[in-house]
């Protein structure tokens, strides 16, 4: 099961979070710190997939901006990998050349895509 | 799920508001502007409606407080554009707060929309549900969603959401989504033409089967054809579902999921189409990529990962495990780094099944390799976890040395880890124990300091209690000592196995005893209290080893540092030990600092250390019993000796170094400050009674106490003057094989030899027992001084006894050829692994025999059997699907495989036999609660015989680990 999904860039500012689980508001930014720091620390000769706590990360990065999922045991890794890759795809094709800023600025549009089919993980 | 996020940067709608305080006024004024559009006498139409509520809504997602425009948003909600009512649903579902009198009017907007039939709208009031998936949302649609979702007139993409959204309420809120006659009809959605509908009832069906798993079964064959549709679809049939060229990656991984909920196929056809799927699927990975972009491999992976999962989720089809394997074996070798970390991760799960450990065992210097140059730590980490998972006998050696290797590099974080691995497999798969030793020292050169009590402790109590490698450990420790630096926990096990067997290489001049005094004293005033305090208790042992030693050690003892040392534990001891030294005769030395008893044998406090750091089930892959059974002696090297009760022996201080009263002191004598007093008083006769106390303190430390093993000393209502436990002999070889018989019946001939018979008869109910000995003198000469006795061997320390047994005390004397009974109260308190022992002691014709046996009273006589309908029995067995509450083993048929037969024993087992509960009527279901006073455990068990192997697979499933596998062990060796 998918725990979250989130965007942030290299200075760990968060452009974009869901939760499908309940976290409170002021530990999300903690958690949110935790994971951006994690994915920082790895190089790219490391893998794309990092225990933490009692889940894990599976992350991408895109130029300065990463996505991280946290998923419980129970996701296939590769799946969920290149979920996040179809993700941009989709965003990619919306804003023609996709940039942090859209992110940022459209997070409403973002939020749309990401509800309307994150749950389902289908192209 | 609304994001608070505050990019000061502001955004494009807004203007580039240069500074905080600039954006805060921009927006305020923005807000009044706002405010008093929606306040103004001039109605707003729908455009600046949607406008203005837009604008709240981006103010809010930059981080603002919004406390007004709500009314406003709820009227977008009736509008009949699609792009205010969308503005509408989002302000909706972002800012949702709980007023009730605005919650009854979306609600009310959202019924509507629900009701419309244009499927647009609905689609958005779905979405609304889901994003807000509130209780209260719940109780108003979760019954009009099932509906709306196996409606036969509703359009795809409403289908779609419709499963989603009722996914999203069932996970908030379970009990608000009604059961019934829908359920059917939603598996049936797996046949749906789109497949956007089929990925989301797939999503759906696999949460909703994890509870009711019979209600969906008809899934699993639906599941397989559309499984073996989309694998053996060619890569552009499926057109927007494919995704570089591979057919729908994710809703085969969904498929693929929602098959592992479930056991293999039991119809014949649908599972050989299900094997074909899954050869295709290792075929293709095969085959050449018809794209070079990483997407399409990687999307091609996921799904064979997935497959792999799934085959090893069946176990049961060996060619498609070794495929498996193999397949593993070549991505351990790829140049992208997470295929091999996925890779290694996979294998370590095919290391535990008995078709696929061997293929797994092939790729051990791949593995080895890995650990040695992979860059990745998380990769690493996964290679060292699949060198132990596939450690057996026959490769031991080399992977120990490997793994000993890589510590002296590994990163910090994982060290600890590795140590109680290696100790463990040195532990369990050791040959021959001078290896182990060495194993375990050179663990403590390399990595001092992640080597924990837990190690070391184990490797002192095996030395103890093996004495074959005595000679050599303490040759060995000499060895280790003189290099210049070495470890504290080094000089801790050297002190300790010299002050024991320093003896044993005295004779050799270069480690004569003047030479191992000095050099362990070389070393003391490095060390920390703990150790000084263990080195003092070495010397003392010393004087008593190597009375030429006396003179340098007292003068140790009497030095001012020793005598006025400020720690008052050293202090004590010097002092003590230097009285003891200068007053004690050479008899009384040598009793009070005897040689250690052997240790009793349990289940390695390492084991149990590294299962707690690992959490559950995480010790899975070395459970022994799964794929080794011969495991067990090789702890049980030090079997000859396993139930001895620990014997109060007088000389057991030496490390027994807590300050901390030890539990359970006996009144008589009261730690070691009485030691003095005991001895003088009493002179040598006393010495029974001095050691008790310093003794506990020591076990408690060697030992600390394995939850899983709640083995406590069973307090001997019996007599416990003269046959002290510490008289008791270790049971007899055969003892576990008697134990054995007596598992699944109450009745029959204990033992018998030539001069002595002894029968039983038990009977149980709930948590209450009562048993009849029978104890026949075979011979014409009477017995004298005949005493049996019960004790439960264990620890010390605990003082929660499992079992509470009343013995009646029975005639000293025994006729020739007659019969005296005994009867015995059994009292189950809690669990409890171990059963008692009972000791026979007699003198026939002046010679003194004694013999040891396991009473046969094993955890499932407390069974009570329950029955339970089919449906009741699934539901119990999902509820108990953590791994560690499952314990399986798979075995050779020992017996012919009779039906009736097995019948009988699993009912002298104690459980309830379940008949129409296992579709496969070959299959053996059953129910029983284990009743001890202060708690009861429920279990589940399924046995599996398959007459043409002759095999048998044995599941159990209970609330508690250890029962599981005590009771699966138990029951495996009756078949």
């Amino acid at each position: 099961m998918i725990k979250f999904f989130l965007m942030v860039n290299k200075q760990g500012q968060t452009r974009l979070s869901k939760y499908y689980e309940h976290v409170e508001m002021n530990k999300r930014t903690l958690l949110e710190t935790e994971v951006i720091k994690s994915c920082l620390s790895r190089s790219s000769e490391q893998c794309s997939f990092i225990e933490f706590k009692d889940f894990k990360l599976i992350y991408r990065q895109y130029a300065a901006l990463f996505i991280v999922v946290g998923v419980n045991d129970t996701e296939n890794e590769m799946a969920i990998y290149e979920f996040i890759h179809n993700f941009v795809e989709v965003l990619d094709e919306y804003f023609s050349r996709v940039s942090e800023l859209d992110v940022s600025f459209f997070k409403a549009v973002s939020q749309v895509f990401l509800s309307s089919w994150q749950s389902t993980g289908s192209s | 799920m609304a994001k608070s996020g505050s990019s000061g940067t502001g955004g494009r709608g807004k203007g580039h508001s240069k500074s905080k305080e600039a954006e805060i006024k921009r927006i305020n004024k923005e807000l009044a502007n706002i405010r008093s559009k929606f306040k103004g006498d001039k109605a707003l139409d729908g455009y600046s409606k949607k406008k203005y509520v837009c604008k709240l809504l981006f103010i809010f997602l930059l981080g603002h407080d919004i406390d007004f425009g709500h009314m406003e948003a709820v009227n977008l909600l009736s509008s009949n554009k699609y792009t205010e009512k969308q503005i509408g649903y989002l302000f909706i579902s972002v800012l949702v707060n709980s007023n009730s009198e605005l919650i009854r009017l979306i609600n009310n907007a959202i019924k509507n929309d629900l009701a419309s039939r244009n499927p647009t709208f609905m689609c958005l009031a779905l979405h609304c549900i889901a994003n807000v998936g509130s209780r209260e949302m719940g109780e108003a649609f979760a019954a009009d969603i099932p509906r709306i979702l196996v409606a036969g007139d509703s359009m795809d993409s409403v289908k779609q959401s419709a499963a989603l959204c009722l996914l999203r309420l069932y996970k908030a809120s379970p009990d608000l989504v009604p059961m019934g006659e829908w359920t059917a009809r939603v598996v049936h959605l797996l046949n749906d033409q789109h497949m956007g509908v089929v990925t989301a009832a797939v999503s759906l069906i696999t949460c909703l089967c994890k509870k009711n798993p019979d209600d969906f079964k008809t899934c699993i064959s639906l599941a397989v054809s559309r499984l073996s549709r989309i694998v053996s679809s060619a890569s552009t049939d499926l057109q927007d579902y494919t995704y570089y060229f591979v057919p729908a990656p994710w809703l085969s991984v969904k498929l693929l999921r929602l098959l592992q909920c479930y056991p293999p196929p039991e119809d014949a056809a649908v599972k050989g189409r299900l094997v074909e799927c899954l050869e295709t699927v290792l075929n293709k990975a095969q085959e050449p990529p018809k794209s070079k972009k990483v997407q399409h491999s990687n999307a091609k992976n996921a799904i064979l990962f997935e497959t792999i999962s799934l085959i090893i989720h069946y176990d049961s089809e060996p060619n498609l495990l070794v495929r498996a394997c193999n397949q593993l074996g070549q991505f351990l070798q790829h140049r992208e780094t997470n295929l091999r970390y996925l890779a290694l991760e996979s294998m370590c799960t095919l290391a535990s099944s008995e078709f696929s450990h061997e293929a797994v065992k092939t790729h051990i210097d791949t593995v080895i390799n890995a650990l040695k140059t992979e860059r990745d730590v998380s990769v690493r980490q996964r290679a060292a976890d699949l060198l132990y998972a596939m450690c057996d006998r026959s490769n031991a050696k080399q992977i120990v040395s490997e793994m000993l290797r890589y510590l002296e590099t590994a990163d910090y974080a994982i060290r600890e880890e590795i140590v109680l691995k290696v100790a463990i497999l040195a532990e369990k798969y050791a040959v021959d124990y001078s290896w182990y030793v060495d194993t375990i020292l050179n663990l403590i050169r390399i990595a001092g300091d992640y080597v924990s009590e837990e190690v070391w402790y184990r490797v002192l109590q095996i030395v103890t209690n093996r004495d074959d490698v005595q000679g050599y450990a303490a040759k060995t420790v000499f060895e280790a000592l003189q290099a210049p630096a070495c470890h504290e926990n080094m000089v801790k096990v050297g002190g300790y196995i010299l002050g024991e067997f320093g003896n044993l290489i005295a004779g050799d001049p270069r480690s004569s005893p003047p030479v191992q005094f000095s050099l362990l004293h070389s070393k003391f005033h490095l060390c920390s209290v703990a150790t000084r305090a263990l080195l003092l208790s070495t010397y003392i042992k010393f004087i008593n080893l190597f009375p030429e030693t006396k003179a340098t050690i007292q003068g140790v003892l009497r030095a001012g540092s020793q005598l006025r040392n400020a720690d008052v534990e050293l202090q004590q001891r010097a002092v003590e030990y230097l009285t003891l030294s200068s007053v004690a005769s050479t008899d009384v030395l040598a009793t009070v600092l005897e040689e250690m008893p052997p240790f009793p044998e349990r289940e390695s406090s390492i084991l149990a250390k590294l299962k707690r750091k690992k959490g559950p089930g995480a010790g899975s892959a070395l459970d022994d019993g799964r794929r080794d059974p011969s495991s067990n002696d090789i702890n049980g090297g030090v079997e000859p000796t396993p139930s001895t009760v620990s014997t109060p022996s007088p000389s057991a201080d030496l490390l027994g170094l807590r300050a901390a009263p030890p539990p359970a002191a006996p009144p008589a004598s009261s730690g070691a400050g009485n030691l003095l007093v005991d001895v003088f008083s009493d002179g040598p006769a006393a010495q029974p009674s001095l050691g008790p106390t310093p003794e506990e303190a020591f076990l408690s430390e060697l030992e600390p106490p394995a939850p899983e093993s709640p083995m406590a000393l069973l307090a001997d209502p019996a007599p416990a003057a003269d046959p002290g436990p510490e008289d008791i002999g270790p049971p007899i070889p055969e003892a576990d094989e008697l134990l054995n018989k007596f598992v699944c019946k109450n009745n029959g001939v204990l033992f018998e030899n030539q001069l002595l018979q002894i029968g039983v008869k038990s009977e149980f109910r709930q948590n209450l027992g009562r048993m009849y000995l029978f104890y026949g003198n075979k011979t014409s000469v009477q017995f004298q001084n005949f005493s049996p006795t019960v004790v439960h061997p264990g620890d010390l320390q605990t003082h929660i006894l499992p079992l509470a047994v009343q013995t009646k005390r029975v005639a000293a004397q025994v006729d020739g050829g007659a019969q005296v009974q005994q009867v015995l109260n059994i009292e189950c308190l809690r669990d409890f692994l171990t059963p008692p022992l009972l000791s026979v002691r007699f003198r026939y014709g002046g010679a003194p025999q004694s013999l040891t046996l396991k009473l046969p009273v094993t955890i499932n006589k407390f069974f009570q059997p329950t029955e339970m309908a089919a449906q009741d029995f699934f539901q119990r067995w999902k509820q108990l699907s953590l791994p560690q509450q499952e314990a399986q083993k798979i075995f050779k048929a020992n017996h012919p495989m009779d039906a009736e037969v097995t019948k009988a024993k699993l009912l002298g087992f104690g459980s309830a036999l379940l008949d129409n509960v296992d579709p496969n009527p070959e299959n053996f279901v059953g129910a029983g609660i284990i009743q001890t006073k202060a708690l009861q455990v429920g279990c589940l068990l399924r046995l599996e015989p398959n007459a043409q192997a002759q095999m048998y697979r044995l599941t159990l499933r209970t609330s508690k680990e250890p029962v599981s596998r005590h009771l699966c062990e138990l029951l495996a060796q009756q078949f």
